[in-house]
């Protein structure tokens, strides 16, 4: 049942997209069609994968038809029906928004091939998920990439925009490469690219599962945007329309992190050494991203380096979820798996709502620089509310959901360093410290964000004339803020969807006891904290009824002639956030003081540039470009040349054959 | 934690006791200076003053800025119910509560500083940026500290922690638990705005953390601030208590007596503290609290080469 649902989803998807087409030139047209198929296909979609998450067990169908070296099998297990959930819930809600969104660029940019675009992509998403065939799983990753690099070079006319597609484009292709090589690899061992082939020939020895394991972490890491392979994503994601964002941010690269677990169910028992390099890239990525994030003066580059940030949380999971497998820890292992899928599905929801949010703005100020706005609380009440449900919910804390899955994680790497011992202990009590240091941070950048842009008073004309977004901009951001707190309130219900994904991915057969004895107290101080603060806030009400209540300017110690641009802005609030990492982040300072007694000019600027694209990758780049160039000599020009090559690969296949055939 | 009088008298404590602990700290500092000081209970009247004043708020502020000091003073009440007070367990302990505890305190933190910001002065920003940041270094001494107590229990949960306490003479792990008090001494002055981090005396706008973020506060709000502080200051206290004084598990009367001349102990050492050094310049606060980290990772790797996880 949930197979044909899903499946019927797709269909929906890909003859909306196909409609949304096919209507030509009447854009509003094509986009309701393609919003409406949009959200119907994620209905069918959500319906199949909560459907399959509460019956248990996996569902397989195979079509009468055959790819070109595969076969056309989809199935649905617990794995997939929770990504399916995340794909659908993020992908409904980010369809609406869009549809509000798109009609403000009516009549300058055909807005019929992005809604379709949009629907190709939540649909290729759904086949990587159902895909139980090697070929099939690559095909609709390709279909998935491509389909949002059209969404991400929407506003095309932009050279950055164009840029920042075409390094979307050869990352991902490159990081594809390796996902062939993987799966050529497991095809051999296995002798079939059927997941049931995969499974059924068992783990691949002699060092094939730690190579297929490294390509899987560099194919699927460069999606999931690990460090260092996340160059393309502080590029990509801003230049992507607001929903597009949300869509990429929230669900999209977690196909790296769907990619990565369903390849381990194929490697077997992991060593120990692949859950401490998941907590090693988990901890640079987490850690590194939050502060690149703080560094931002654009509000969509500051929320997608925060998706690296939160991909480093998802590793850590992933991470103490290995170490606990590797030794046998059963319980370790479930909480560190189950943190990290419902932080899967927790991030795609509050970034969803946070881009949908930052869109909003962009939309009512047409400004992303975080120092030109400033005080939109008051134009944009309920963008300003889920925002701060957002942010709050992003940075870890209660009642809202990212610090149910951070909890998890929490939990489980204590657990791991009392019980695992040795090296995996060690590695486990690592993620500790790692994960206080990056929620720290977070709760520093998003005080900023939110401050610097929502509160305080308007830093430009633009800002000051501000308006809230309409209403199919309005109500997902709304869902999506109350699914936050609803996950926060009651994660037991919601760590129960989690929970099957992560005993498959555990290979648990069931459910560690007593582990999730702790959730319902989750919602208890959840409660009485809302209750708690609802008190006191009649308290006050109740006080000052009867007391004097005025409103009055700001105290301005003493200085009468402050005007908005005294306000402190983003970049002086991260300062002392980040100048004890300078050096770690090769920050480059501009300073022209003051000097004189009448000083004319002064000027301080402050740059930090990606580390990782301009240290790391650039020059391997070079590398290996130059020792291509070296190759250079064989490609001489001169045709004589080239059939002495033709002769002489003959000759050595020839001599290859005789020797194979020659007993 | 079980049974009504246990949490009634947990309660009592949380809300009566956290008003007292300024006091001794202003008593002890003056009787180091040779003053006669504020009286012990000057903090209660403070409160009820400002409770029964009017209030002011800025013109360019929002429902944030009365939020703040809402969400600020609950998320350190809520903390402070699940932190073990004069017991060896509070009422809402659960297993993994030293997270929440944590991320209790950080809601407050979020809270207090979206406040500051909303009221568009530059001097509140600053304040805000400094508490951000040297929020954000104290959460990994925060929680090696609580690693090294949690580690030997097999949980991160304050009830096993402190029960699993070695309260022998000469066990093994006495000096990691030496650290780990040490630590989270650190993180009790730095959370709660104490010298060498912050002056709570101070009164220059320019050198403040803590105070220049409420600066616009008054009546109620102010009350519900001051307050707070004090409360935070028992919630955090409580943890560095447990560690040096042997609060029995069971609580009772002896825990009680316990609890309250431990905590004396830490707010008679906070004023020593407070009297004897000068705060430090603010770029060497990140320093002061990145060393704590260090020190108490210093105290887990000590754990992991006994063998003890």
């Amino acid at each position: 049942m949930s197979l044909v649902l899903a499946t019927l989803g797709i269909g929906v998807l890909l003859a909306s997209a196909l409609a949304a087409v096919a209507v030509g030139r009447r854009e509003i047209l094509a986009l309701r069609l393609g919003t409406a198929g949009a959200v119907a296909g994620s209905v069918l979609g959500g319906a199949a994968a909560v459907e399959q998450l509460l019956r248990g067990g996996a569902t397989l169908a195979r079509a009468p038809w055959r790819l070109p070296l595969g076969t056309v099998t989809v199935g649905l297990d617990p794995l997939s029906a929770f990504f399916l959930l995340c794909i659908a819930v993020v992908g409904g809600l980010a369809a609406v928004y869009g549809a509000g969104y798109l009609r403000g660029y009516a009549g300058q940019r055909r807005l019929g091939p992005a809604a379709a675009f949009y629907n190709l992509l939540v649909a290729a998403m759904i086949g990587v998920v159902l895909a139980r065939d090697g070929v099939l799983f690559l095909l609709a990753w390709e279909v998935m990439t491509v389909a949002s690099f059209f969404l991400v070079t929407f506003e095309d006319d932009r050279e950055s925009v164009r840029r920042a597609g075409l390094t979307y484009l050869i990352a991902s292709q490159l990081g594809v490469i390796a996902l062939f090589v993987l799966f050529a690899l497991l095809r051999a061992h296995a002798g079939s690219f059927a997941f049931a082939g995969l499974l059924a020939a068992g783990a691949p020895g002699g060092g094939l599962a730690d190579v297929a394991f490294l390509l899987a972490l560099v194919g699927f890491g460069t999606k999931a945007g690990f460090w260092p392979v996340h160059v393309w994503l502080p590029d990509a994601h801003p230049a992507a329309p607001s929903h597009v964002s949300a869509l990429m941010s929230g669900v999209m690269i977690k196909m790296g992190i769907y990619g990565l677990l369903r390849t381990l169910t194929f490697l077997g028992a992991p060593p120990l050494w692949w859950g401490a390099t998941l907590v090693g890239i988990g901890i640079v990525s987490g850690v590194i991203g939050v502060l690149y994030a703080l560094a931002q003066h654009d509000l969509k580059r500051l929320l997608a380096y925060h998706s690296v940030e939160n991909i480093g949380i998802i590793a850590l999971g992933l991470g103490v979820g290995l170490l606990g497998q590797s030794r046998g820890e059963a319980t370790v292992a479930f909480l560190g798996y189950a943190g990290a899928l419902l932080h899967v599905l927790n991030h795609g929801l509050f970034k969803g709502l946070l881009f949908e949010g930052a869109g909003s703005v962009l939309h009512a100020t047409g400004e992303r620089a975080i120092d030109r706005l400033g005080g939109l609380g008051r134009s944009m009440p309920v963008t300003a509310l889920t925002f701060l449900a957002g942010a709050v919910a992003i940075s870890g804390l209660p009642p809202f959901n990212g610090f149910v899955s951070e909890w998890l994680i929490f939990v489980g790497a204590f657990r791991g360093g009392a019980f695992l011992g040795g090296g995996a202990g060690v590695a486990a009590l690592a993620v500790i410290p790692a994960l206080a240091l990056i929620g720290g941070l977070a709760v520093a950048c998003f005080v900023k964000v939110y401050g610097v842009v929502f509160l305080g008073v308007a830093r430009s004309d633009a800002a000051a004339s501000a308006h809230e977004a309409g209403a199919a901009m309005r109500w997902p951001m709304v869902a999506g803020a109350a699914l936050c707190l609803a996950i926060g309130v009651l994660p037991a219900t919601f760590v129960g969807l989690a929970a099957p994904a992560a005993l498959q991915a555990a290979a648990l057969a069931a459910e560690p006891l007593g582990v999730l004895g702790a959730l319902p107290a989750i919602t208890r101080v959840a409660l009485i904290l809302l209750a708690a603060a609802a008190a006191l806030a009649l308290l006050r009400a109740a006080l000052l009824r009867r007391a004097a209540v005025r409103v009055a300017p700001t105290w301005g110690c003493g200085y009468p002639a402050a005007t908005p641009r005294m306000q402190y802005t983003a970049a002086s609030f991260a300062e002392p956030v980040l100048a004890p990492f300078a050096s770690l982040l090769h920050t480059t300072v501009v300073d022209e003081r003051p000097a004189g007694y009448f000083p004319r000019t002064a000027r301080h600027e402050e740059h930090v540039g990606d580390m990782a694209g301009e240290r790391l990758l650039v020059p391997a780049v070079r590398r290996v470009l130059d020792a291509a160039g070296r190759l250079r000599v064989l490609q001489a020009g001169r045709i004589q040349l080239y059939l002495a090559y033709v002769l002489a690969t003959l000759l050595v296949l020839l001599v290859w054959q005789v020797a194979a055939v020659a007993p | 934690m079980n049974g009504i009088l246990p949490v009634a008298a947990h309660v009592a404590l949380l809300v009566l006791l956290p008003p007292l602990l300024p006091g001794v700290i202003g008593k002890t500092k003056a009787l180091v200076a040779g003053r006669r000081g504020p009286p012990l209970l000057q903090t209660y009247r403070d409160i009820g003053k400002l409770l029964r004043k009017g209030a002011v708020y800025g013109r360019p502020t929002t429902w944030v800025f009365r939020a703040g000091p809402l969400v600020a003073l609950a998320a350190t009440f809520v903390a402070g119910l699940i932190v073990p007070l004069a017991a060896g367990s509070g009422p809402l302990d659960f297993a993994g509560d030293v997270v929440a505890f944590a991320a209790l305190l950080g809601l407050g933190r979020f809270f207090t500083m979206a406040a500051a910001l909303d009221t568009a002065s530059s001097f509140e920003g600053m304040g805000a940026s400094r508490e951000a940041a040297f929020g954000a270094f104290v959460e990994p001494g925060l929680f090696l500290a609580l690693t090294i107590v949690c580690i030997p229990a097999g949980s991160a949960t304050f009830a096993r922690a402190w029960a699993a306490l070695p309260w022998t003479v000469w066990s093994p792990t006495w000096p990691v638990v030496l650290i780990a008090a040490v630590v989270l001494g650190v993180v009790l002055l730095a959370e709660n705005s104490r010298i060498p981090v912050d002056d709570p005396a101070t009164h220059l706008e320019l050198t403040m953390i803590h105070e220049v973020m409420v600066l616009d506060h008054s009546g109620p709000d102010l009350a519900f601030i001051t307050y707070g502080a004090a409360l935070k200051l028992l919630v955090v206290a409580a943890l560095l208590v447990h560690l040096v004084v042997p609060v029995p598990a069971e609580g009772g009367w002896a825990g009680v007596l316990w609890f309250l001349a431990g905590t004396a102990a830490v707010a008679v050492v906070i004023g020593v503290v407070e009297s004897t050094n000068a705060r430090l310049r603010l770029q060497r606060v990140p320093g002061f609290l990145i060393g704590a980290a260090a020190l108490a990772a210093v105290g887990v790797a000590v754990l992991v080469a006994q063998g003890q996880p």
